[in-house]
């Protein structure tokens, strides 16, 4: 059956610049000498900007319905919960 | 910027779209990609904490693996995935040259990613690196005993200590690398539909779930990119 309801495409060239300048600042400030917690900190958070662009942008999940997202949702506490049990499993 | 191709006045209850309000197919494609978050997070959780338990031993990976190389492929699979975005785009605008260009692109992305991959196995097994870790005698065991590698907490590792490394390593970019390789194979079976006229402007379904799976195989490398490679 043919999908027939709005269909956005937002600029895929801004966010293709986003991501590879977004990958270059990773990269580079492995080699700049941060201290180890400032480093993994600020990885972590290039890691997840990117991730949202793809998923938002890419995956077009900023324009999908509401209940969709719900459901592409509901793993990701669970993931946490599992990253954070294991965790504590080892600060024993 | 955001336009629309076609528009219909209550998207929500648009033909074929069913209670969640996307077509059937794409909503699978969603939750099969849920169950492979928990797939992913099974492996990068347990890497966490191996890594965690063995700090003073880990090698720093800089030291071992080749960054400029993985960033180069890095980027390469996010072009990938603007290229089957670009696809994505065109057939929803009835470009038939547009969606075959972009396609057969995102092949070649995929391709060479995987690739490249392949070649780095080659390139660090030969080097000594292997999923056991470093095999006695090689290039990279003789410098592990000299001290050149240094661990994640600044301190030289001992050779032996890398098995955990190795295994974790090959484990996760491995199953990832399968990942894309199925993607490649799916990219080229729309590709050959694509060129045998089987998308219109309304019936792309198949392009975009594939595209789904594609971008996902390209959100997961960025993590595994940043926690394998670049931590």
């Amino acid at each position: 059956m043919a999908e027939a309801f709005e269909r956005k495409h937002p600029n895929y060239v801004a966010v293709w610049i986003g991501l590879a300048v977004l990958t270059a600042i990773e990269v580079g400030i492995v080699y700049f000498g941060l201290t180890r917690k400032f480093l993994i900190l600020a990885l972590m958070l290039l890691a997840v900007w990117k991730a949202l662009l793809v998923a938002l942008y890419f995956m077009h999940l900023k324009f999908e319905p509401k209940r969709l997202l719900i459901i592409v949702l509901i793993p990701l506490p669970l993931a946490l919960i599992l990253v954070a049990f294991v965790l504590q499993e080892y600060g024993r | 910027m955001a336009h629309a191709a076609t528009v219909h006045p209550h998207p929500e209850h648009a033909p074929g779209q069913g209670q969640v309000g996307v077509y059937t197919q794409k909503l699978g494609m969603w939750i099969f990609l849920c169950s492979e978050v928990m797939f992913f997070t099974a492996l990068i959780g347990s890497y966490i904490i191996l890594r965690w338990g063995s700090l003073d031993v880990w090698p720093k990976p800089q030291g071992v693996l080749n960054i400029p190389l993985t960033a180069l492929n890095t980027f390469i699979l996010i072009c990938s995935s603007v290229s089957m975005v670009k696809a994505f785009a065109s057939i929803t605008h009835g470009d038939q040259a547009g969606l075959k260009k972009w396609l057969v692109v995102t092949c070649f992305g995929g391709a060479f990613f995987v690739s490249v991959q392949a070649y780095e196995y080659w390139h660090l097994s030969h080097e000594g690196f292997v999923p056991g870790g470093f095999v006695e005698g090689s290039e990279l065991f003789r410098r592990a005993l000299e001290g050149h590698i240094a661990g994640a907490t600044g301190g030289a590792i001992v050779p032996a200590a890398a098995n955990l490394f190795g295994s974790t390593f090959y484990t996760m970019t491995g199953f990832h690398g399968f990942h894309v390789t199925c993607g490649v194979v799916c990219m080229i079976w729309v590709t050959i539909k694509a060129f045998r006229g089987g998308y219109t402007q309304t019936g792309y379904h198949g392009v975009e779930v594939v595209g789904l799976y594609w971008h996902f195989v390209d959100l997961v490398w960025i993590i595994l990119f940043t926690i394998v490679y670049l931590f």
